[in-house]
């Protein structure tokens, strides 16, 4: 038994479901028990969003070190616009709308992409910029948007099964094949080895560049994703959609076990980080905090826990 | 013997001129910007001018001297602007009401500050989620202090910021002195050299001796006072406070570092190159878009398209030296 | 008592374990005011972890460190450096960031004050002058713009250099593994000058030769400890590699019966013309032969490995490659190791299609071929699922070795991969490669020993980035080669 607790808690991810769990813990113990279930519920549908870019950002932060997606509420303001004008409250159309926010999503992911490698800018910069400028267009575009979704739409990113949403079975689901993808193809081993060392990478033979090209291209597209669901959750589109999901997707990653260094990734940890960001605003909701409390306690809770979880054992 | 000499004497020639290329970098990106804002608009390039184009450029300058610090030590500050509004807001209001209870928290500021540099280094944390954490800190406690804007900035401050010296602007003055010191604290003394070598060879400063804690505490306590620098600076020009105020310094702080031919691993930074970043991205963040008549929605466009433009073109013209 | 005057260094029954690995297993060794002692050892035997702990920068588990007759406390890397002891080791120690002035500041922290840059400055230069007059080094040169010699030779420079401490022991680790014959042989005559001056020198090379020809006394390492130490002139060659293990030294005379001509009939794999060739000379390597690439270190050699191997992928003018092309690094650190992942995937990186079964990759399969390699090229590991930082150097670099012979690449570059890599492990790896030679293998090897160089089939030697001179097997030999190194002899 004690075998079994000392490999968990080897484990980098155990400690972000275990935070989660205490935080859920003290909201229950506020609440005198009540509503513990429904809060679990929500927190899961909430976790999905997060959870969907995190794994894309996940993929480009273990390419190595400097590599982030700065890009991502950009995007997913975009994507919720253009979700939401190409399905234009018909259900019929759900799926080309959602095919249309995905396209969106991917061209994000190219054009990041293309600046860093053609133009050579750090993706920091790169990711900013285009940050910008999809800002913009997310601007014009959207100009007055008030297209609903679909109610069809809606209600699907709403359906629960025995208490747990659909949406966050199908995102288990996904984030599962990510982690395979990751440790099990050649894809995901070209990444760990580039996040490790890419110099190495290019003289081991792997290719370098066009992997780097898929990983951005594949956040974009889970951040195009995002935007659609986000989109049919809160039953409408607009430009600051995603703004909180820039920080909530970097440190579900980090506090999940994946190294901003690269070369180390974590799936479950995601998942784990998620859950416990989304409680801890639960948490913070419940207790009835104020705004500025509630973005002090917020951020002192993220430094602990990383200064708790501590940082890569230093190599020879 | 003479075989060997002959190399040797190629390779610094052409060593010296990649290194004089990478540091005309950054004047290069200026002087592009001022050509550009000249053509569009010749009466701006004038006193008044200048002085109102390059308002908000001591603000901004010394949160790029900050980010800078942080950045030699192959760190990131992404709390950089929220630290400035939280800044802002004492300043606006402890430090006029109660000046001695608002130097003590300024010094408490930079006190944390140091204390997150010697965290960071005793636990081997990410800067990047120790800072992300800070931001919300920093926030949240100017929220506290200040939930809606108001305030006022103390008079001798404003005082200062409002000085008028005759034939150079006092923004372009102060540049000056802002990258003078930066230059000479860190590229001239010996213990710069050693701040900058931990972020070049940690190891080996560690081996000779030099304690890296230290080291690092002490690019964080840097930053930390420049950050102080930066929100008292602005609130001087601004005169009333806001907790959001300083957002977009984050990001600004972060481009004006790499603009002016700073790296983000290796030590590698330029202090007077970040201040003629900092120049170059205040005459392009706003002023230069308003000469060109780009539409409001179009304007934060512009902010990034002139980031991506100005960085091509620095790859473009250092292409013949690194390959990396 | 009067014994403690003499000696400036000794060490009793030092004992240091990382994990389950024991580094070193209870180590005597004492090193005499004015003495120079070399080291030698097996790969493992204990060398630089024993430089470490002398260092100051590990601490011992057991054992007691006496410098200049007192024993220690709390020994630590300043605490070294206080009492005179210097040491160079293999991994450079420059800040690639700082100039050299700055980076001998780094070293002295007396160095302040006022003038700080130009005392840093004149003491760096100024004992460059002394060691390797006509280095060509200015004090305000970055040390990233420096080439691996150069930075090698600041660094050695810097440990000798005194501003107010003494420098009574220096430690040499590899010292002259990335510097030029040339170069090399200035460090050694100054070694020499320095140690009849009375500055002590642990000088660990695994070129035996250095080894007999300028140390005093010699030490034999073997599984953590001291296994023989005697005056230089009781050893030879012969009697050190049988002290460190008993490998053999046969390989010397093998194959020589294999006629060169026979292997030009075989289909041609790599043509490339170096970029700066004057007079249109190509290299040109057939199917089954080991080509060798040589002269000073920085003249073109590694520049042409990198562009055959970029020519695998791409096409590219002046250079023609029939088949994969494998490289193996000489900078494993930064070119090579994967340092979160294990052995074995470290070994299959290079043959991931080959792995898979269906989609995904079978562990299976990738656990089998590390075991194969593992026994074929004898890395010396428990697991090959341990992570690879707890192989030795010498071990880390068979991995490299087996990640490219175990590709499909039919033609092997290596970079100068056996730089401070211990003798036994060579002659293992020597083996294999002839073994996989004489079955179809090509291999294009630089190296910057020239004892390797008899190991090839024919050779060709580079000055200032092109190719001056193309020897055959028989005419392979040290002479010939520095011959046709330097200048002024074609």
């Amino acid at each position: 038994m004690t075998d079994t607790v000392a490999r968990l808690a080897g484990k980098p991810w155990i400690w972000s479901f275990v935070g989660a769990g205490l935080v859920w813990l003290a909201a229950i113990a506020f609440t005198g028990g009540y509503g513990g279930g429904g809060m679990l519920t929500a927190a899961l549908s909430l976790s999905v969003f997060t959870v969907v870019v995190g794994v894309g950002q996940m993929f480009v932060i273990t390419l190595g070190p400097g590599n982030v997606d700065l890009s991502l509420p950009a995007n997913i303001g975009l994507a919720s616009a253009v979700a939401m004008k190409v399905m234009g409250g018909d259900d019929r159309l759900v799926a080309v709308g959602l095919f249309a926010a995905l396209a969106s999503g991917v061209c994000v992911g190219v054009a990041n992409y293309l600046l860093i490698w053609a133009l050579r800018i750090p993706p920091i910069i790169a990711t900013l910029s285009a940050s910008f400028i999809i800002q913009s267009i997310d601007i014009s575009y959207g100009r007055g948007l008030q297209i609903k979704p679909p109610p069809g739409f809606a209600d699907f990113t709403n359906i629960q099964i025995i208490g747990v949403p659909l949406i966050a079975l199908l995102t288990a689901l996904f984030t599962l094949g990510a982690g395979i993808a990751l440790h099990r193809t050649v894809y995901g081993r070209s990444v760990l080895a580039i996040g490790q060392n890419i110099r190495a990478a290019r003289l081991a033979g792997l290719k370098v560049e066009p992997i780097r090209f898929l990983t951005y291209s594949i956040c974009g597209a889970l951040g195009g994703l995002d935007g659609a669901l986000l989109a049919g959750y809160f039953r409408g589109a607009n430009v600051d959609i995603g703004n909180e999901y820039l920080l909530a997707s970097i440190a579900v990653v980090v506090i999940g076990g994946t190294s901003v260094a690269g070369g180390k990734a974590n799936i479950p940890g995601v998942w784990g980080g998620a859950l416990f960001l989304v409680l801890l605003l639960t948490m913070l909701n419940t207790f009835g905090v104020s705004a500025g409390l509630r973005l002090l306690l917020t951020g002192a809770i993220i430094v602990a826990v990383i200064t708790a979880a501590g940082g890569q054992k230093a190599t020879r | 013997m003479t075989a060997i000499a002959q190399p040797a004497l190629r390779e610094s020639a052409g060593v010296n001129l990649r290194r004089l290329l990478r540091a005309l970098l950054p004047a290069l990106s200026l002087t592009l910007v001022l050509a550009a804002i000249a053509y569009l608009n010749p009466r701006a390039i004038s006193y008044f001018g200048f002085n109102l184009m390059l308002n908000l450029a001591v603000p901004i300058a010394l949160a790029t001297m900050a980010q800078m610090f942080v950045i030699a030590g192959n760190d990131l500050d992404l709390s950089i602007g929220t630290f400035v509004g939280f800044v802002c807001c004492i300043t606006a209001t402890w430090l006029r009401e109660t000046p001695l209870v608002g130097v003590l928290v300024l010094l408490g500021c930079i006190g944390v500050y140091a204390a997150l540099g010697a965290l960071i280094y005793l636990r081997n944390l990410p800067s990047i989620v120790v800072t992300l954490g800070m931001s919300f800190v920093w926030q949240g406690l100017a929220i506290l202090l200040l939930p809606k804007p108001g305030g006022n900035a103390p008079d001798w401050l404003q005082a200062i910021m409002g000085v008028k010296p005759p034939i150079v602007p006092f923004p372009i003055l102060a540049a000056v002195a802002i990258a003078a010191v930066g230059y000479f604290g860190l590229m001239r003394t010996s213990y710069g050299a050693i701040l900058r070598g931990a972020g070049g060879n940690a190891l080996a400063i560690d081996r000779a001796g030099w304690s890296l804690l230290k080291a690092k505490a002490a690019l964080f306590a840097l930053t930390g006072v420049f950050g102080v620098l930066s929100g008292m600076a602005l609130v001087g020009i601004t005169t009333s406070a806001d907790a959001n105020i300083g957002n977009g310094y984050t990001l600004l702080s972060i481009a004006g570092v790499i603009l002016g031919g700073g790296e983000f691993v290796g030590g590698r930074v330029s202090p007077i190159g970040a201040v003629i970043g900092a120049l170059t991205l205040a005459l392009a963040a706003s002023p230069l878009l308003t000469f060109m008549r780009i539409p409001p929605d179009w304007q934060v466009a512009a902010n990034g398209a002139i980031l991506v433009i100005v960085l091509a073109a620095r790859i473009l013209i250092s292409q013949k030296g690194s390959d990396q | 008592m009067a014994v403690a005057g003499r000696n400036i260094v000794t060490l009793d029954g030092v004992e240091k374990s990382f994990g389950a690995v024991r580094a070193l297993d209870g180590v005597s060794l004492t090193v005499a005011r004015g003495e120079c002692v070399g080291l030698v050892g097996h790969n493992g035997a204990g060398k630089s972890t024993l430089m470490h702990v002398l260092a100051g920068t590990a601490a011992p588990d057991k054992g007691r460190i006496i410098i200049a007759g007192v024993a220690q406390q709390g020994y630590s890397a300043g605490r070294a450096k206080d009492l005179g002891v210097r040491c160079v080791f293999q991994e450079l120690s420059l800040c690639p960031n700082l100039t050299v002035a700055e980076n001998a500041r780094v070293f002295h922290p007396a160095l302040r004050g006022f003038n700080w840059r130009h005392k840093a400055g004149n003491l760096i230069i100024d004992k460059l002058d002394e060691i390797f007059p006509g280095h060509g080094i200015a004090a305000s040169d970055l040390a990233q713009d420096l080439s691996i010699g150069r930075r090698q030779m600041v660094e050695v420079a810097r440990a000798f250099t005194v501003s107010d401490r003494p420098a009574d022991l220096v430690i040499l680790d590899e010292p002259t593994s990335s510097l030029d014959t040339h170069t090399a042989g200035q460090l050694l005559a100054f070694s020499r000058r320095s140690v009849a001056r009375g500055v002590s020198c642990i000088f660990i090379s695994h070129i035996l030769a250095e080894v007999l020809r300028n140390c005093d006394r010699i030490a034999v390492m073997r599984d953590g400890k001291v296994v023989v130490a005697d005056q230089a002139g009781a050893f030879d060659r012969d009697r050190l590699i049988a002290a460190m293990g008993g490998v053999e030294n046969r390989e010397r005379g093998a194959d020589n019966s294999t006629a060169t001509t026979s292997l030009s009939q075989a289909p041609m794999r790599v043509r490339a013309l170096p970029a700066r060739q004057t007079n249109g000379v190509e290299l040109m390597a057939h199917e089954g032969e080991v080509i060798g690439l040589a002269g000073l270190s920085g003249h073109g050699q590694t520049d042409l490995l990198l562009a055959i191997f970029s020519a695998s992928t791409r096409r590219r003018a002046g250079v023609e490659v029939a088949a994969p092309v494998a490289l193996v690094a000489g900078d494993r650190q930064s070119d090579g190791i994967f340092p979160q992942w294990s052995i074995a995937e470290n070994v299959g990186v290079r043959s991931l299609s080959k792995l898979r079964e269906g989609l995904l990759i079978s562990r299976r399969r990738e656990d089998a071929l590390a075991n194969t390699w593992r026994d074929k090229i004898k890395i010396r590991t428990p697991d090959m699922r341990n992570n690879i930082l707890s192989l030795s150097g010498g071990n880390q670099q068979k991995t490299l070795f087996a990640r490219a012979l175990a590709s499909d690449a039919a033609i092997v570059l290596m970079d100068d991969p056996m730089r401070g890599v211990d003798f036994g492990t060579k002659l293992e790896v020597y083996a294999l490669i002839r073994e996989e030679a004489r079955a179809g293998r090509t291999f294009l090897w630089y190296t910057t020993e020239t004892d390797e160089l008899k190991n090839c089939d024919h050779v060709y030697v580079f000055r200032d980035g092109e190719i001056v001179a193309d020897l055959t097997r028989n005419e392979i030999s040290e002479e010939r080669v520095i011959q046709s190194s330097f200048a002024g002899t074609q």
